[in-house]
């Protein structure tokens, strides 16, 4: 294993100070405001459907084109949405989380460094 | 070689095919993995090496030994199965598989990667008493572990019969052993490396040989997929075939069961230490990230081509003739690979299915080998003062007993229904981990006793409520038929232990006389979200 000048890093830092800090705050407040909307959209997205095909089975035996019935297409829209919100979640972190995360941490590093 | 010859003349009474092939190939793929392994094991030096690969994987590596880890024989040749025979609602079971994905990437992935080190207990007992909080989570770590890894073991033994018409108890268990010893072999030797490779490879024939069916069984119908569906109704002589309901829309029983199902796959994949355990294997959050990402796009693009092959399945063979061979529901892929391909398809298709037995048992036993050593011996047992090299000792002991345990158990479990393991094993990971991990990295209130409490509590609850249910006796497909001690009536207990293991978090946390260090509280969460001090990756 290399010297890593990361390492021990955390004994230096007021952990408690920096998590009040605006800064922080900032990071916290905008991961938990797409986080925790977007984990109860898909929860209960994901609850509708099950309902949906275990109590409504005239509802989803309708058939929306040729053979594919709503169940189907309820089902591959599932599909449909998992893959929209990990693409949306991925775009939201490069943008808006990424480099606010960065630089505390850099700015951490650099003075645990320096001490 | 005399093994093989008896194998084959064993198989010419049952099986389509050429079991030849389908072990030539088998052999192929350990021969082509093995060497990989021992390549892989020359960096094995450190802890970090043993456990986490080093951290020296990419997220895209990473991703896809997770879709490797997660895609297991029961997924592929249960799911395709499901739907050739029940249709539609064999497709429920792979939505909840892949929706589970983004609990895993928007709450879990990121942040125990930033604040962990080898298991899922490092970041339990960060900011919580270490003692009780490592053992409760190293128990219901080894508990789900012990759980999916009988049902694979089971499962290979049931694989035998189909693939190479092997159908006396002794041939079956022979089949075990092997496969159990070279489980052993790649984790002793290779640890995660090895693992992590095994499971890579597994995941490329898997996928790659699922969408080939699946273009040839499309073009079989003119990719007309509406076309693939009709005709399967027509081949049932059903038309409920294409709508929900026929398994569990029976009574009002099976459809609260059903609900129970879908809680426990939706909140159980987050809290699966196995798959927990890969995030560690990259150096840094954002490659775990795009790890989940990866592995959410090959998740979700295997289980749109189970829809077809189930489809495809009842359409082309038909559900009397799959129900009629040899393994049952487990043969649909099976016979769809030989109707496609003939012998050299279903050869492939077969040793893809025994190579995913060996890649998911292998990550289930470096798991819970790592859990035993890092939680319960180095930090319990030894109180912190063992070293490294003790620790990686102890791990690797304790990968031959889970090892011997896993090829005994596989023994013992043949011909026994142990279908239901799979589902125990997430609902137990969704009622005793999946809580505690959410309440620890976003609740500051959570204290020791609610870990404690969640975790025995939901572990518990849920093993008791199979232990209670039909699956377990009172039925004429229970495991123990014979007597009737079955109250609860459902076949999932998620729905029940869920819940309570939330609340038990909570009634634990504000009832708990203790305070906490807010300074380990405030560093947990600072370190979570910007990686500051995350351990790196190891230098070679």
């Amino acid at each position: 294993m290399s010297a890593n000048p990361h390492h021990n890093v955390e004994g230096d830092i007021d952990f408690v100070a920096e998590s009040k800090s605006e800064e922080f705050q900032e990071l916290r407040r905008t991961h938990r405001s797409f986080v925790f909307p977007m984990a109860i959209f898909f929860l209960v997205w994901y609850f509708a459907y099950v309902l949906l095909a275990d109590y409504f089975h005239d509802f989803m035996s309708i058939k929306v084109l040729g053979n594919i019935n709503m169940g189907i297409f309820l089902g591959l829209l599932q599909f449909v949405s998992t893959f929209a919100i990990t693409a949306a979640y991925v775009s939201f972190s490069n943008k808006k989380l990424d480099p606010k995360a960065t630089k505390i941490r850099e700015r951490l590093e650099n003075q645990g460094a320096d001490q | 070689m005399n093994n093989l010859t008896i194998l084959a003349a064993a198989a010419e009474k049952t099986t389509v095919g050429n079991p030849l092939v389908n072990i030539a190939i088998f052999v192929a793929f350990v021969g082509v993995t093995l060497v990989i392994v021992l390549r892989a094991s020359k960096n094995n030096k450190t802890a970090a090496d043993y456990y986490a690969g080093g951290r020296s994987f990419t997220g895209t590596q990473n991703g896809t030994a997770i879709a490797g880890d997660y895609l297991s024989a029961a997924s592929f040749l249960g799911i395709v199965g499901a739907i050739a025979i029940n249709g539609y609602d064999g497709f429920l079971y792979s939505i909840g598989f892949l929706v589970a994905w983004l609990v895993a990437l928007l709450l879990v992935a990121e942040l125990l990667r930033n604040t962990g080190k080898f298991t899922m207990a490092d970041v339990l007992s960060f900011r919580l008493r270490q003692r009780p909080v490592r053992i409760a989570a190293a128990i219901s770590t080894l508990a789900v572990c012990v759980f999916y890894l009988l049902a694979q073991m089971a499962g290979a033994g049931a694989l035998v019969s189909l693939l190479l018409g092997i159908d006396s108890r002794a041939g079956q268990s022979l089949v075990i052993v092997i496969v159990g010893a070279l489980m052993i072999l790649y984790v002793l030797i290779g640890g995660m490396k090895g693992t992590t490779w095994v499971q890579i490879i597994k995941a490329c024939l898997l996928i790659a040989g699922a969408l080939i069916m699946t273009i040839w069984t499309l073009a079989m119908f003119g990719f007309n997929f509406s076309e693939l569906l009709g005709k399967a109704a027509e081949v049932a002589g059903n038309p409920e075939i294409l709508n929900p309901g026929m398994q569990y829309g029976k009574s009002e029983t099976s459809k609260l069961d059903f609900i129970s199902l879908a809680l426990a796959l939706v909140l159980g994949t987050a809290g699966l230490p196995h798959v927990l355990m890969r995030f560690y294997t990259v150096p840094t959050a954002k490659e775990a990230r795009k790890s989940v990402v990866w592995a959410i796009w090959l998740i979700g693009a295997f289980y749109l081509f189970t829809l077809v092959l189930g489809f495809g399945a009842g359409a082309l063979i038909g559900p009397d003739k799959i129900k009629a061979a040899p393994g049952g529901v487990n043969s649909a892929a099976p016979l769809l690979a030989y109707e496609l391909g003939g012998t050299l398809l279903l050869g492939l298709i077969s040793a893809v299915a025994f190579a995913t037995i060996l890649a998911v048992v292998a990550g289930l036993t470096i798991t819970a080998a790592a859990s035993f050593a890092h939680d319960v011996y180095a930090s319990v047992i030894s109180k912190g003062k063992s070293t490294p090299e003790k620790e990686m000792k102890v791990a690797r002991r304790t990968v031959l007993v889970i090892g011997v345990f896993a090829i005994a158990g596989g023994i013992g479990a043949q011909g026994q229904n142990v279908a239901f393991l799979v589902a125990l094993a997430f609902a137990v990971a969704a009622s005793a981990n999946l809580p505690t991990i959410l309440y620890s990295l976003f609740w500051k209130g959570f204290k020791t006793r609610g870990a404690v409490w969640s975790m025995y509590g939901g572990l518990g609850s849920a093993i008791l409520l199979i232990i209670f249910s039909p699956v377990f006796s009172g039925a004429e497909t229970s495991m123990i038929p014979s007597i009737d001690i079955s109250i609860f009536p459902l076949a999932n207990p998620g729905i029940v232990s869920i819940p309570l293991a939330f609340l038990l978090g909570w009634l634990g946390s504000i009832t708990d006389p203790g305070t906490e260090d807010p300074k380990k509280a405030a560093e947990m969460e600072v370190r979570s979200l910007t990686g500051v001090g995350a351990e790196k990756a190891v230098d070679h």
